[in-house]
């Protein structure tokens, strides 16, 4: 009988009296609200000797850190990634063949708020860093070539990248046609959606082809509406009026049937015929109207 | 060589008695879990991280074994009197010391071993086929093997003389210096004081170069390692173990025994 | 007949003591003495004189500081000469997750001696111990009696011609006393050298040939037992008894002592019959009359003095 008791009086006494008693002294101290935004560490050389050899699997924890910090921060709708940069710089010290990391920082680094950290410049040195490390890897060119393509909207540079991407080992042969179509057209909707479909099939990494989906289905819902707008200018110089919704073309005899966006919901009309996403789709608008024309 | 021989397998019979190789059980737990779960946590990179995981934790391990073990071999002998009846036997004190080195290299052998099988075992798991890539961790193991081989031989040494906290923290020392060889010497030259900078290129040479042996990141990226290196590394190792080894015997023969 | 089997001479040890290392402690000073072929000979002294250094030293495992000692013609740094000598350490301790088999089998290797041999020494030397019952426990599990006779096992495992013990009956209640008397005599039978070391005369009067007696690291005699001795003492104990209470003869009495009605007397031998006419006048009955024979602790009382020599006096009682 006594053993019990005694047994029973340590977790008895654990959430009773020390649990609680750290939670009054944690909200006396603030300390847990503060430790998320804090890296200790800024070196990631004096990180790589504190290792001990152990480098390699110390890049996988802060890069494990990386892409949960970008996920708590989409997760909480904050615009604020001013530690992704440290994180990723950090992983590839660490482990400079890293490859994804690269990858990860060429897109999320670019990105404009609230999906990433809107700084362009620090993307593309960050990829140079990465092509430096890892001549073999072609891809890091394309990524760099699709930096300069679609957040800095220099074809110029985009279409040399994609070229001194062509001519290493292995490369695929649309980076040259890529190239070629680059420097020739600048930037369309179609390259884009090419480049896009083929980022989102060149990685297994769940974010990457996250953003790079819900970016094929903006320039879809675009492509679409660039042909319903053209509909609706059908119709105005048909029946020199303002269609109010999509029904009117319908019945119009424009359409067939009611046309949906690549996440199932109708589109709409707005009061000067402009076509509008349903307000229930999900298709993120924060970047229509982002792509080159 | 019969005489070591036998020192070595009562060494080894040692280290399982006392349960040494339970520590197989918590590497296989996290072997485990790491298989489970690296799925969750960094997709596409499975691999790299379970070969990570994997050959740090063999490392770590086997140097926590090498060094605590190991700074108890001879002292532990000494300090109960096991060595009073063992060498009025016919015996030489270099071929027990041999002896004993031998026997605890043995019982980090086998559980390194084991410890690479259940590593193999998660990678199957994560759904990998071996392919020629995954020598490169074969060679990573041989890596750590030599130097595990190396801290046991400087365990041993410390063994000889002083008593196992010590030797604990000066064979630690040399391991972490060891790491570190080339900044030492590169802060040497730093300085500009030639006296400092000949210094630290001393200590580079004196100290052992642990740092040769890491192969991890090439393994977890299955990247190739030169079969030049291997053969230098070896030959290091070798080199360096045999200079210890002699120096640890030249101690013992020549000490009053308690 | 053969050469000595132990030779030994001016062998000396020094420790450094004192924090700096700077002093000297001479544990063993210029000791020179011969150990014949087969006899037993028994090495005295108080705790701390130097016996269990002396044996170490032997064993080559300390360094002399001066001297030489042969075992069987051998130096002692000639380290095969160890396949034929024995030892027992003092306190033994051995390894604690073995069995005292497992033990055995491990010292039985070093002499390169087939499986099949081996077991079968084994089974022998447990025997003579008397350990065949606990062969297979652990040797963490055995009192100090047990790992005493382990010790002896793993001693006379390899039919050793010279076999050293420190201080083999320590530890023991008096059967395994007599049963380690018995193997000591028994290898003395066979022709074998036994040196052994104690601090218990009873035992080296009973076993030894010859004697050498240690004390602060110097040597203070070496022969027979009887030779040792000599305090001339000589003549005779009477044991009287007188009835009713009346006293003994005053010339007598002064030199009596007296419990209840006994008295016991010390008389020069000749004065012995002077004395039994005294005691024939008056009632007195003599109960005996025995020779006075001085013994090694008599000794050891004059040659260490009596403030010492009482630690004795326990074993001495314990015979």
């Amino acid at each position: 009988m006594q053993i019990w008791l005694r047994a029973l009086a340590v977790p008895v006494l654990f959430a009773g009296g020390v649990a609680p008693l750290q939670t009054r002294i944690d909200a006396q101290t603030q300390s847990v609200a503060r430790e998320e935004e804090e890296l200790l560490l800024r070196s990631g050389r004096l990180l790589r000797k504190l290792s001990l050899g152990y480098e390699s699997l110390l890049a996988d924890v802060y890069w494990t850190r990386a892409v949960q910090y970008y996920g708590r921060k989409r997760v909480g709708h904050d615009p604020h990634f001013d530690l992704l940069a440290s994180l990723l710089d950090l992983t590839t010290t660490l482990d400079p063949h890293l490859v994804v990391a690269y990858r990860f920082g060429a897109i999320f680094l670019a990105e404009p708020p609230p999906r990433g950290a809107g700084r362009p410049d620090l993307a593309a040195e960050f990829i140079h860093r990465g092509i430096a490390a890892n001549p073999d890897q072609w891809r890091l060119w394309a990524d760099l070539g699709f930096l300069y393509y679609w957040d800095l909207k220099d074809y110029a540079k985009a279409a040399d990248a994609y070229l001194e991407g062509s001519r290493q080992p292995g490369a695929h042969p649309w980076m040259k046609a890529m190239a070629a179509r680059i420097a020739q057209q600048g930037g369309s909707r179609q390259t884009s959606q090419l480049l896009w479909s083929e980022l989102y099939d060149s990685t297994a990494d769940p974010n990457i082809r996250r953003n790079a989906f819900e970016h094929l289905q903006t320039l879809k819902a675009e492509e679409d509406a660039e042909q319903l707008e053209k509909i609706v200018h059908e119709y105005q110089v048909r029946f020199a009026a303002t269609p109010t919704s999509v029904g009117d073309l319908v019945r119009a005899g424009l359409l067939p049937s009611s046309p949906v966006d690549p996440a199932g919901y109708p589109y709409l009309l707005g009061p000067g015929g402009n076509v509008l996403l349903h307000p229930s789709s999900p298709i993120a608008s924060d970047i229509l109207g982002s792509r080159p024309r | 060589m019969t005489m070591s021989l036998a020192v070595a397998i009562n060494t080894f019979r040692e280290a399982v008695r006392d349960r040494v190789l339970y520590n197989l059980i918590f590497f296989a737990l996290l072997m485990i879990a790491a298989a489970v779960l690296v799925g969750q946590i960094s997709i596409g990179i499975e691999r790299l991280v379970i070969i990570n995981l994997g050959l740090t934790a063999i490392s770590v391990v086997g140097l926590a074994m090498a060094v605590f073990i190991g700074v108890g071999l001879v002292y532990k002998e000494m300090d109960k009197r096991t060595l009073d009846a063992l060498l009025s036997k016919p015996i030489r004190r270099w071929e027990f010391l041999f002896g004993k080195y031998a026997g605890l290299l043995l019982t980090l052998a086998v559980n390194t071993t084991l410890m690479t099988l259940g590593l193999g075992t998660a990678l199957c798991y994560v759904g990998r086929t071996f392919s020629r890539a995954d020598a490169s961790i074969l060679v990573a193991v041989y890596f750590i093997g030599l130097e595990l081989a190396l801290v046991t031989a400087l365990a041993l040494l410390f063994s000889c003389f002083s008593t196992p906290m010590l030797s604990a923290v000066f064979t630690l020392g040399l391991y972490v210096g060891g790491v570190f060889t080339a900044d030492i010497r590169s802060l040497g030259a730093m300085t500009g004081s030639p006296a400092l900078g000949a210094m630290g290129k001393v200590l580079y040479y004196l100290l052992p170069n642990f740092h040769n042996f890491n192969a991890i990141a090439l393994a977890a990226h299955g990247r190739a390692v030169p079969m030049s290196l291997i053969a230098a590394n070896t030959a290091y190792a070798t080199a360096y173990i045999a200079v210890v080894l002699l120096a640890a015997a030249a101690i013992l023969s020549n000490r009053d025994l308690k | 007949m053969a050469s000595p089997a132990i030779e030994i001479e001016n062998l000396t040890k020094d420790y450094r003591v004192g924090f700096w290392r700077k002093q000297r402690r001479r544990a063993v000073d210029g000791l020179s003495f011969t150990v014949e072929s087969a006899e037993v000979f028994g090495f005295l002294g108080p705790n701390g004189a130097g016996k269990t250094t002396t044996l170490k030293l032997l064993m080559g495992l300390i360094f002399p500081t001066a001297g030489t000692a042969r075992i069987l013609g051998r130096s002692i740094e000639d380290v095969r000469m160890h396949r034929a000598i024995g030892y027992l350490p003092e306190q033994p301790y051995f390894y604690d997750y073995l069995t005292a088999r497992e033990l055995l089998d491990y010292f039985a290797r070093f002499f390169g001696y087939g499986a099949a041999e081996r077991r079968e020494r084994i089974a022998r030397c447990l025997k003579r111990v008397g350990l065949t019952a606990a062969a297979e426990v652990q040797l963490r599990k055995y009192s100090k009696g047990m790992l005493q006779r382990v010790g002896i096992a793993q001693a006379i495992l390899h039919d050793p011609e010279v076999v050293f013990l420190d201080e083999p009956m320590s530890g023991l209640d008096p059967i395994g006393r007599r049963e380690v008397r018995d193997i000591i005599l028994e290898l003395k039978k066979q022709g074998r050298t036994v040196f052994f070391s104690t601090h218990i005369l009873a035992d080296a009067e009973m076993l030894c040939d010859r004697v050498a007696v240690l004390l602060a690291g110097k040597l203070k005699g070496v022969g027979t037992p009887s030779e040792i001795v000599s305090i001339a003492v000589e003549g005779l104990e009477v044991l009287v008894e007188m009835p009713d209470g009346r006293a003994l003869p005053p010339a007598l009495a002064a030199r009596a002592t007296r419990t209840g009605s006994r008295y016991r007397l010390e008389v020069a031998e000749k004065e012995l019959y002077a004395a039994l006419e005294q005691l024939r006048g008056s009632d007195a009955r003599v109960l005996s009359v025995a020779q006075l024979k001085p013994t090694l602790e008599d000794y050891f009382f004059e040659l260490v003095g009596r403030e010492r020599a009482r630690a004795f006096a326990v074993d001495v009682s314990e015979k």
